[in-house]
């Protein structure tokens, strides 16, 4: 009887189906405890520092001193705090610099370091040779090289009748004078992975560009830039992350002045935690220098889905 | 008559011969026994500095004379407070000596009675050399180590005092003498400025933080001095600060180079030793890479004196170091470390000290040793002035626990008058930013 049949089959499927739920759940249980160590680590350095860093942030705690409750006083303090305010803004100011300049002049680089040329292979290599060089060390030499009077900067501007500059030592000057030394630093970095990008291109648009009778222009604003976009998003979103989380450079430089005109998030965190010992409070700038990272690292995914869903 | 025979005038040659020996061998069992603690080990921790490194090139004296075996460190000033704060906070400090800069962490360090009081041990004979000779450290710097409850919680090791440099050939060729007074000084300063040739009469910290002991210099020739008064309420928005606060602005932004908005005390030293600047204000500790030829063109030509004279009083800025036995260490170990500070601070080390130019020692009797002074690089007048800079010394910055915080507020205003703010209203600001901070302070204590 067909009905028998299926029925019989539609048993023996449902039996077959159970039967693997089964093996399934025997095989997870086995494997559980392998995932154990992993699981230990991630408690150990990630999960536990967080609760950690979320508690003391609702205590008033100076080291040296007791230390107390004081639930979300911190984070009213916080809000109603120039200096952490402005160490907001001026993060987020050099942060754009940081990402925007490196950026264009990496892409610029990589179409340049694209084409063939003779010597190419140690032009890249000298062009790279910054991003090897220890932040800190890199940072004392331009610190020398800044100085008003004695800095080798201001001795070449005079050589082009230019007038000397205040570089870091200057309120108005100082954080695009940072941006400058992380120009220096991080774009090879920028042109490194749109090199990348650039070989891994196919040739056939350009060809049926070319046959249109596109314009170098058009092709690298139609096919270069669209397919390029990936590469330029992990790019943005390296530098973004980066440039956020600055802190040698700038303290070893500026140590977040003259007064407090490059104290930027990270400074302003590391004075509270390191020199004044209120770890309290600098456990509250952590969390929201922490919220902080997360909203910009979304939007930066948000706005890379919205360019695939637009070029698709 | 006795003769003396040839066996006999022998045996008393032998005697006499022996002598020496024998006297010195009673006298080591009477004396102190350096080598009651031999076998251990101490972990040293200090701030680097050329003090710092006297020590520690020289340690190996106090190991091969006690039997203590020595681990010795020395970290970047900042670095080090902050790892010996974190340290002593974690309740097990990898140090059983440690250097301490009195003037950013005495409050702190006492309140958390962090170190322990060597009273008792110095006032014990088995533990305290005879030649120790407590009574030739000078007074302020004794003063400086005690803590308010009466507990000498360090032994005190160097004294920080702010004089005046100033390069003698440029005030020859002016024809002028170094100033009595700050408003000699900024005229003085005034008068040698020519930008145009790169020539600029006065040169000090503008860097926010570090700026303050030059203010504190200004501060302490009026009437008011301090910072804060009897009651440890902060003053820093008087007529008195707001003097000092126009003295500091007008003589960097009119004399200094420009850019001196971000000079520390590392940058100013360049300038100076680059003859580019005719007067600076900073601490002793600079002479010995000022008069070095290979580091500074104005080796031999700098000229050494007292700060001047304030509108009411006559102090110099005083910081200093001691260096404190950790209470978390073992009996056995504080004993070694007490033995470790009484070497680390004999007469012998703090000599070496002031010859070399690493600082003005905390003992008296260096500064009465006039021929290790006559065979010095450094001139008379260097050690004139450190002599008499002591007898005007007064703490720069006050002693309360949040030293760094109050630095970098009162900092930061200083800095911007520097770029033109009015001075009233930026200590009215950081007066009124700090307050809450010390009030609070002072309650905890």
């Amino acid at each position: 009887m067909p009905g028998g049949t299926t029925t019989t089959h539609a048993a023996a499927l449902a039996g077959a189906a159970a039967d693997t739920v089964r093996r399934r759940r025997a095989y997870a249980r086995h494997y559980w405890p392998f995932v154990v160590p992993a699981a230990l680590v991630v408690v150990a350095v990630i999960v536990f520092p967080w609760v950690f860093t979320l508690w003391m942030s609702l205590q008033e705690w100076k080291l040296g001193s007791g230390r107390s409750f004081v639930g979300l006083a911190n984070y009213q303090r916080l809000f109603t705090d120039d200096r952490f305010h402005w160490s907001v803004l001026r993060t987020l100011y050099f942060t754009a610099l940081a990402v925007v300049i490196p950026v264009v002049l990496g892409v610029a680089a990589a179409l340049a370091f694209h084409r063939r040329f003779p010597l190419r292979g140690l032009a890249r290599t000298i062009f790279i040779l910054p991003m090897m060089a220890t932040p800190v060390a890199v940072a004392l030499v331009w610190t020398m090289m800044f100085h008003p009077q004695l800095g080798v900067l201001n001795w070449i501007l005079s050589q082009f009748g230019i007038p000397p500059s205040l570089w870091v030592y200057d309120a108005a000057t100082v954080i695009p004078t940072l941006v400058m030394v992380e120009v220096w630093h991080w774009t090879p970095l920028v042109m490194l992975l749109v090199l990348g990008g650039l070989a891994s291109l196919p040739a056939d648009p350009y060809e049926a560009a070319k046959i249109d009778g596109a314009t170098p222009w058009q092709a690298f604003r139609y096919i270069t830039l669209p397919l390029l976009a990936p590469f330029l998003m992990v790019a943005i979103i390296i530098r973004t992350i980066d440039a956020l989380k600055a802190f040698d450079t700038i303290y070893v430089i500026t140590q977040g002045g003259p007064g407090t005109a490059s104290e930027t998030i990270n400074i302003f965190l590391y004075l509270n935690a390191f020199a004044y010992y209120n770890m309290g409070y600098a456990s509250a700038v952590v969390v929201v220098f922490f919220a902080l990272i997360i909203g910009l690292a979304m939007l930066l995914l948000w706005s890379r889905e919205r360019f695939r869903d637009a070029t698709k | 008559m006795t003769l003396i025979t040839r066996r006999g005038a022998m045996l008393g040659g032998a005697g006499a011969l022996a002598a020496p020996a024998l006297v010195a061998q009673v006298d080591a069992q009477g004396a102190f026994n350096w080598r009651r603690f031999a076998g251990e080990r101490i972990e040293v921790s200090l701030t680097a500095n050329p003090r710092s490194q006297i020590l520690i090139q020289n340690q190996r004296e106090f190991e091969e004379m006690t039997g203590i075996r020595v681990g010795s460190e020395q970290i970047p000033e900042q670095q080090h407070r902050q790892k010996f704060v974190i340290e002593f906070a974690s309740g097990r400090p990898s140090f059983d000596v440690i250097g301490i800069s009195l003037h950013v962490n005495k409050r702190q360090v006492g309140r958390a009675r962090w170190t322990t009081d060597i009273k008792p041990m110095m006032a014990d004979a088995s533990l305290t050399a005879p030649d120790f000779d407590f009574a030739d450290f000078g007074a302020g710097a004794v003063a400086y180590s005690t803590q308010a409850d009466g507990r000498m919680d360090t032994l005190p090791e160097f004294t920080d005092y702010f004089i005046l440099y100033y390069n003698k050939e440029i005030f020859a060729r002016a024809g002028l003498q170094p100033p009595q007074t700050y408003d000699e000084m900024y005229e003085t300063a005034k008068r040698l400025t020519d930008a145009r040739n790169g020539q600029y009469g006065f040169v000090g910290r503008g860097l926010r933080n570090a700026n303050v002991v030059l203010y504190a210099s200004f501060l302490l020739g009026t009437q008011q001095r301090d910072s804060v008064d009897a009651n440890m309420r902060l003053i820093t928005d008087t007529p008195d600060a707001i003097w000092a606060g126009e003295m500091y602005k007008k003589i960097m932004r009119e004399t200094a180079p420009p850019g001196v908005a971000g000079f520390n005390w590392n940058e100013s030293q360049t300038t100076f030793a680059q003859g580019r600047a005719a007067m600076w204000l900073d601490g002793v500790g600079f002479a010995a890479p000022l008069e070095d030829p290979t580091r500074s063109r104005v080796a031999g030509k700098v000229g050494y004196a007292v700060v001047p004279r304030g509108p009411a009083h006559h102090h110099c800025a005083l910081f200093g170091t001691g260096l404190g036995i950790s209470t978390a260490s073992s009996e056995r170990k504080k004993g070694a470390a007490w033995f470790y500070l009484q070497w680390a601070m004999s007469k012998q080390n703090q000599l070496r000290f002031l010859t070399s130019g690493a600082g003005a020692p905390a003992r008296e009797s260096p500064y009465r040793n006039e021929e290790a002074i006559r065979s010095s690089r450094f001139g008379r007048d260097y050690f004139e002035t450190l002599i008499a800079s002591g007898r005007i010394a007064r703490p720069g910055l006050p002693e309360i626990v949040p030293v760094t915080e109050f630095r970098d507020t009162l900092g930061a205003g200083l800095t911007n008058t520097i770029g033109g703010a009015d001075v009233a209203t930026e200590l009215r600001r950081a007066t009124e930013a700090f307050r809450p901070i010390l009030e609070q302070s002072e309650r905890a204590s």
